[in-house]
């Protein structure tokens, strides 16, 4: 596949995965506001996927539309990171993830508003105030939660430290990156570590929340090397594509 | 062919909303373009949101108006850049939202949706009102509550 498209299915991939997994929320969130807020935001981020799963679909050039894309790939097939598989937790670590991803997507879309493939730069532009909008519902919770009660604080604390490991991925760079950053395409993530850790860690601060002391890195996912939890969301989201090829409703 | 598609503009502009029916996509401001290339029709439409399940619906309408009105070989495409804003809707639209008892956006969209200050109640024009949630039942609306009517209400984000 051409590297341009593979770089479109990571995009999208993340996008369409974590929006599985906050769909799970739906009619199970702890009250009636946040069963709209989290699938809100799922919403977003399955409209981000369906372009860049189209737009991955045209660069590869075999013919395969969105629907091919989601439905019929296997978990080794799957570019996202990590993080956005995992299984929620409890509504701490969903937000704890939340907080994380969202600083990391608005401040990758920020920078993919230059990119020099139309659609990605067209995605990114439309998509950073709806990620704005997440971060600031991530942040909010999680101050409320971390600075809330002692269980409150104790579970988001458990969410922020169980996440942490997974976030370092994001920022990964490699050589198929490298290629598209210089034909400006691609945004280098590794540089957008530095603002990222500013503004999780003064988040986590004023939360009265700990940073995790630890330099273990998950990794794999943008190579296809992913954690059990993704076969299992697969299997899921793709039960009833899988039973009725084709079906629409 | 200037009045031709003079036209077609006027027919497709008055398309509703499914979502907020009071509002036509021109209301909106996501009827962005009708051109004519050699014959060719082409309406532009932006969507309002990334993930907005209206946009679907509103270009299987838009395509079915044009056919209904006799133009052939009418193409709709989607356009994502310049991405849409609450600063297109037009202040008809605004107001029709208000008659329809959603609060509409501020006329100047700021870097992030919804910090917006001061969202008067649609119903009795109180200022003295409160954010229940930040997400309601579409992408683009928020609750809220007027502390003085006592009435729940929505708030098209400006965005």
């Amino acid at each position: 596949m051409r590297d341009e498209a593979v770089y479109a299915l990571r995009l999208g991939d993340d996008a369409l995965v974590l929006a599985q997994r906050l769909s799970e929320w739906s009619a199970r969130a702890p009250e009636l506001e946040e069963d709209l807020a989290l699938t809100n935001v799922a919403l977003d981020l399955l409209g981000q996927a369906r372009q860049l799963l189209t737009r991955a679909g045209e660069l590869e050039g075999e013919g395969r539309d969105e629907d091919d894309l989601a439905y019929l790939r296997g978990d080794r097939e799957f570019l996202n990171a990590l993080i956005v598989e995992q299984p929620n937790g409890d509504f701490a670590r969903t937000i704890a993830r939340q907080l994380m991803f969202s600083t990391y997507q608005l401040a990758l879309y920020d920078r993919l508003r230059d990119s020099a493939d139309p659609v990605i730069s067209g995605v990114a532009e439309k998509a950073v105030k709806e990620v704005a909008y997440h971060r600031d519902h991530a942040r909010e919770w999680t101050l409320r939660l971390g600075d809330g009660t002692e269980e409150s604080h104790r579970r988001m604390q458990e969410g922020v430290d169980w996440m942490w490991p997974l976030a370092a991925e994001l920022f990964e760079h490699d050589a198929l990156a490298e290629r598209l950053v210089a034909e400006g395409i691609a945004a280098d993530a590794r540089e957008l570590r530095p603002a990222w850790e500013h503004y999780v860690g003064a988040v986590l601060e004023e939360a009265t929340l700990e940073r995790p002391d630890t330099s273990y890195a998950a990794t794999g996912g943008r190579r296809g090397e992913h954690s059990e939890a993704l076969g299992h969301l697969l299997a899921v989201m793709q039960s009833t594509h899988r039973a009725y090829p084709g079906a629409t409703w | 062919m200037v009045a031709t598609l003079d036209r077609l503009r006027e027919l497709v502009a008055a398309v509703p909303d499914p979502e907020i029916p009071v509002l036509t996509i021109e209301d909106l401001g996501i009827l962005r373009d009708v051109s004519d290339d050699a014959g060719r029709l082409t309406i532009t439409l932006t969507p309002t949101y990334s993930g907005c399940p209206a946009i679907d619906p509103i270009r299987d309408a838009v395509a079915v108006c044009a056919a209904d009105a006799g133009f052939e070989d009418v193409e709709v495409v989607l356009q994502l850049k310049p991405a849409w804003t609450t600063e297109w809707m037009s202040h008809d639209g605004r107001r029709k939202l208000r008659d329809y008892g959603i609060a509409p956006p501020s006329d100047r969209a700021i870097g992030c949706p919804l910090t917006q200050l001061r969202v008067a109640c649609p119903r009795c024009g109180s200022q003295d009102t409160k954010l229940v949630t930040r997400f309601g039942a579409t992408p683009c609306q928020a609750q809220y509550t007027c502390r003085d009517c006592r009435e729940p209400f929505d708030h098209f984000k400006a965005h």
